[in-house]
């Protein structure tokens, strides 16, 4: 009776190790989040203030500030979403509701999906073979909000799929059977119950988007604009390039100006995250089936 | 009022089909874009091959090919780039699987809906942000204990890196445990297992290859990863295997290129191009292997 006993006191305590074990590294992980935050709010927030904000760039730490980059990500966020919102929800529609199970759908499957998994530099390098140099829009906010637009493409098609996926079919049956055309039950009734998950899904990327950096240096983004733009082919920086720069630079002086920028740019990030959780949510209490 | 219909009838079909040629369209453009980066990777780096033989680039151990004495050999590159994702993977499987099988298999639904949001953010950090915390955070904190560790290395650059991974896998592999039918993990209670060896024995086989699916796109993610390294792993091209010294991968050569003013068209310029077919390459090669166990694991259950 001893051994048997003897067994289940050792797999009950081997049980309890892998608790304390699994829970040291989710506590771990959430702690270093936080010293993250941490580290970036203690250097950086005092050095926020409105001439920070509404200054440009300089030589001297204590003089510069974000104008150019937050005017510049704001232009390239609107390039970008303008490309990704219609084209994902386009195509994501398409492949959803149109698509036949052909080998051509499936090819277009396999490479959207292979397409989220490409490293955000390559797009880089495309874009500045194709945008820079053969169509000739050159280094400017345009091609930088194509770019970012491609890249967040598959993010948005496949939400938007899970999203009109989640409708169930009898919604369907139900507006054919009145008589309603395949687009007619599309945009009257499939669409406004997938909002919920479409706008999560715009979010989310639009989220990867702003803090997105390797792809703009590749197709030429400056680190040093004292100017604003004033048409969509105008050089450009954005608030993550601004950020790199002075984060690569010796001084400390300029470190705290990086994590004053970094403050800023999680805090966007991380708040549209936290509205995107909140949308998806919310609309899921809203429509029950 | 017949001819009515029947003239609204025919206007509502052309509009129906044009409206589908245009989402068929649309969903072609993801196909274009591919056909892009193929397309201008292999023409851009052609040049590059005509004057580098393909013996140089693969049998050279230095790349300094902005230099008067320039070598292409590629392996310097890949040895970084091998060297971070090793050491992001070395942290980020562990603690990615135990995490993801603590949520599935011990955490109630509450709590499970609360961390795995909170865990999501850790992938929604900008990637420059994670750099900053590496080179300005995990780096002098490291040189504490190791105090021989440069200034820019690979190590804090890949245990940063993992930190941003571990969510991607956790969040993979715990969709593939979740997965798992109920009445294998029932079967196994009902034999007198404990949880953890109903999970270690039972869960993760029947969830084997969404793991690994998890663990490959992982991979994926690490090679392609570009500001983290190129801000705390410093920009030299190094031979080594050394975890405490500087390195570059082929992500961080592509940046430290495209900063410099280098002419359109020059040898230089096209080097960038053939870093980036070698890691499109790298990457593909996972991505299919990953996306192949993923399917396979769907059809399972």
């Amino acid at each position: 009776m001893t051994p048997l006993k003897n067994i289940i006191r050792k797999n009950k305590f081997l049980d309890f190790l892998f608790i304390v074990l699994s829970s040291f590294f989710l506590l771990f992980s959430l702690l270093m989040l936080t010293l993250l935050i941490l580290d970036l709010a203690v250097t950086g927030l005092p050095r926020i203030s409105w001439a920070f904000l509404f200054s440009f760039p300089s030589r001297f730490a204590d003089k510069a500030g974000i104008l150019s980059a937050w005017v510049g990500t704001t232009c390239v966020m609107g390039v970008t979403a303008l490309t990704a919102i219609p084209l994902g929800i386009a195509s994501g529609i398409y492949l959803e509701e149109y698509a036949q199970k052909n080998w051509m759908m499936h090819l277009i499957e396999i490479n959207i999906s292979n397409l989220a998994s490409v490293p955000s530099i390559v797009f880089g390098l495309m874009a500045l073979g194709i945008f820079v140099y053969t169509l000739g829009l050159g280094h400017s906010i345009l091609s930088a909000g194509l770019t970012l637009g491609l890249l967040i493409l598959p993010i948005v098609i496949c939400t938007t799929r899970e999203a009109i996926r989640a409708v169930p079919g009898y919604i369907r049956e139900a507006s054919y059977a009145v008589g309603a055309t395949q687009w007619q039950t599309i945009r009257d009734h499939i669409l406004p119950y997938s909002t919920g998950g479409i706008l999560t899904g715009i979010m989310i990327a639009l989220c990867r988007a702003i803090g997105e950096t390797a792809p703009l240096i590749t197709i030429g983004a400056l680190t040093f604009i004292a100017f604003l733009p004033h048409s969509l082919l105008d050089p450009f920086t954005v608030m993550p390039i601004q950020m790199f720069n002075w984060t690569s630079r010796p001084q400390e002086a300029f470190h705290v100006n990086a994590a004053a920028t970094g403050i800023i740019l999680l805090g966007m990030t991380l708040s549209m995250n936290a509205v995107a959780i909140y949308v998806r949510t919310s609309f899921r209490k809203k429509i029950q089936w | 009022m017949k001819t009515f219909l029947n003239r609204n009838r025919s206007h509502t079909r052309i509009k129906e089909k044009l409206i589908k040629g245009i989402l068929f369209l649309a969903s072609l453009c993801s196909v274009f874009i591919t056909g892009g980066i193929v397309f201008i990777l292999v023409t851009q780096s052609l040049p590059f091959f005509k004057t580098v033989s393909l013996t140089q680039f693969f049998l050279d151990t230095q790349w300094t090919p902005l230099f008067s004495d320039a070598h292409y050999g590629i392996w310097p590159l890949i040895s970084g780039t091998f060297l971070t994702t090793s050491i992001a993977l070395g942290l980020a499987i562990p603690m990615g699987i135990i995490m993801a099988l603590f949520l599935s298999e011990y955490a109630k639904t509450n709590v499970r809906e609360m961390i795995k949001p909170a865990l999501e953010l850790l992938s929604a950090v900008p990637t420059v942000v994670y750099g900053y915390f590496a080179l300005l955070f995990i780096t002098p904190l490291l040189q504490n204990w190791i105090p021989s560790l440069s200034g820019f290395n690979v190590l804090s650059a890949g245990l940063t890196m993992g930190m941003m991974i571990i969510p991607f896998i956790s969040s993979l592999s715990e969709d593939a445990f979740h997965a798992v039918p109920m009445s294998l993990r029932e079967g196994s209670y009902a034999m007198g297992a404990t949880r953890l060896q109903t999970a270690v024995r039972v869960v993760i086989p029947a969830a084997f290859s969404g793991v690994t699916a998890s663990v490959i796109l992982g991979i994926s993610r690490a090679v392609g990863e570009t500001m983290i390294v190129a801000i705390a792993a410093g920009m030299q091209p190094n031979f080594t295997w050394n975890p405490l010294e500087p390195a570059q991968t082929l992500t961080a050569y592509i940046v430290q290129v495209s900063l410099g003013d280098l002419p359109h068209g020059t040898l230089g310029y096209h080097t960038i191009f053939v870093a980036g077919l070698t890691l499109f390459l790298i990457t593909f090669v996972f991505n299919v292997i990953g996306h192949t166990f993923r399917l396979k694991f769907r059809e399972m259950y």
